[in-house]
């Protein structure tokens, strides 16, 4: 066992290093901007032969990227906020031509107003776009998803792009201690990538052909397809992977939902507030709960009704705001998935943390009595709390 | 998978004739052969004949150009009726 001290954007240019990542392309952004400046270090001291490619924008960034991955080359990107705005094209370019390239992503608010710090607007933003989507809550976890990450996106029955997300700064810049696996277990586990097709001069191939009202619906399917499929095989990667790790990875993670009343749903770095703070009601009798998803897209319906099932009330949390939605997405899907349901918990919807706002154990607290009460009276009064805002 | 073409020159395959709402129709008896259809046809749909032009109709979108542009008036569009 190796620990060493890295922030959630270290960690994921650690990952990426030992990955054996053929083609790098990316452009700095706050708060992603470590990620980069890591890994081009690598390449500059000569301790990776990736090649790495500078660009002038995201935009181009992801249409290179795009380019390598159908030679065949393992790719990877990184971004953030409006670099991933910029790159939005790309996204539908990347999962449609079936390039499974890996990208890191630092979530940031959204301009205007310019922001620099965390929530997830970004991303929730290219929801639709056919990526693989992944939240980490600490540098650990950012470490360990970006390594199965290769190995999820490349299988053959995927061929998806995924992006590892974290939350900016609060993950991405803090150092924590990260238990990184030998450069040999990680080859053993992550071997070169089998393309299902190369770009070789000799057997030319189209890319990218026109496709009209006769075809375009059928390539669309089968990305579907990929994305169902991508639910079985991230099981496997994820059992694979703690064999050589130790660490325990999956669709979602719980703690305390089998007696649960009352639980917090929410992405990234907020669960391990929420899991600490649901600890504390524990010790107090309280029967409360806490589910964090690891993976978004494809959103693990089945895995969310089992461990919700039986709770009384939800508070679903969200980063990011649907603006005219009826709920944030995480929410909006959490109560779709629930829908088959006969019995179903009562959920209402947490919309917190915007332009990084921070989120205080004292208003987890908040949130888990008016779930505990919703959960005893199955009265709820406001389906929408917006929470720490001035109003 | 990923819409992937895995031959060379398969465009010859896909007949864009079947786009065309109108069709052009050549008199052929009247047609000089000055060739202007043939050099402006976009998609190289018109064919060059000994004595005078033919259209390639499984290439052909009706666009209708070498109507426009024939000085002799000899190509009619003619309405496909789908």
């Amino acid at each position: 066992m190796t620990i060493v001290g890295l922030t959630g954007d270290e960690a994921i240019a650690y990952a990426v290093k030992q990955s054996k990542v053929d083609i790098v392309a990316a452009y700095p952004i706050t708060p992603q901007t470590i990620m980069v400046e890591r890994f081009s270090k690598y390449v500059a001291d000569g301790e990776v032969y990736t090649g790495y490619v500078c660009v002038e924008s995201e935009h181009s960034a992801l249409s290179a990227c795009v380019g390598a991955s159908l030679t065949g080359a393992r790719v990877f990107t990184a971004t953030a906020s409006q670099g991933l705005a910029l790159m939005h094209e790309m996204l539908y370019i990347a999962s449609g031509l079936r390039c499974p390239i890996v990208m890191g992503v630092a979530n940031r608010a959204l301009s205007a107003p310019i922001n620099i710090h965390g929530d997830q607007s970004d991303m929730m933003g290219s929801r639709d776009s056919g990526w693989i989507q992944i939240y980490a809550e600490n540098a650990q976890e950012a470490y360990d998803w970006t390594i199965q990450a290769f190995k999820l996106a490349e299988d053959r029955d995927v061929q998806l792009p995924v992006s590892v997300n974290i939350d900016g700064f609060i993950i991405s810049h803090s150092m924590e201690g990260v238990d990184v696996l030998e450069d040999e277990v990680i080859g053993k586990f992550l071997q070169s990538r089998k393309p299902l097709f190369t770009m070789d001069p000799e057997k030319p191939i189209t890319v990218g052909a026109l496709c009209f009202t006769d075809y375009y619906f059928e390539f669309k399917r089968q990305q579907v397809e990929a994305m169902q499929n991508a639910r079985g095989v991230l099981d496997k990667v994820c059992k694979d992977y703690k064999g050589i790790s130790g660490r325990n990875y999956g669709a979602i993670d719980t703690f305390g939902m089998e007696d649960a009343d009352a639980a917090i749903i929410c992405l990234g770095s907020t669960a391990g507030t929420a899991k600490e703070v649901a600890r504390k009601f524990r010790a107090q009798g309280k029967k409360v709960g806490a589910i964090k998803l690891w993976l978004y897209r494809p959103f693990p319906s089945k895995e969310l009704i089992e461990a919700a099932k039986h709770a009384k009330a939800l508070a679903v949390f969200d980063k990011a705001i649907s603006f005219g939605a009826p709920y944030g997405a995480l929410c909006t899907d959490v109560v779709s998935a629930l829908h088959e349901l006969e019995e179903r918990p009562r959920i209402f919807n947490v919309i917190y943390g915007l332009g990084g706002r921070d989120i205080q154990p004292s208003e987890i607290e908040l949130v888990f009595n008016r779930a505990l009460e919703i959960a005893q009276t199955g009265v709820v009064k406001e389906s929408t709390v917006f929470l720490g805002v001035r109003e | 998978m990923g819409a992937v073409v895995l031959e060379a020159g398969s465009s010859l395959k896909y007949k864009t004739g079947d786009w065309r709402a109108f069709r052009p129709v050549v008199d052929a008896g009247k047609c000089v052969n000055c060739l202007l259809c043939w050099i402006y046809c976009p998609d190289s749909a018109v064919v060059r004949k000994e004595k005078w032009i033919e259209i390639n109709y499984d290439y052909c979108k009706g666009c209708g150009i070498c109507a426009h542009e024939c000085p002799k008036e000899v190509i009619k569009m003619v309405d496909e009726q789908r």
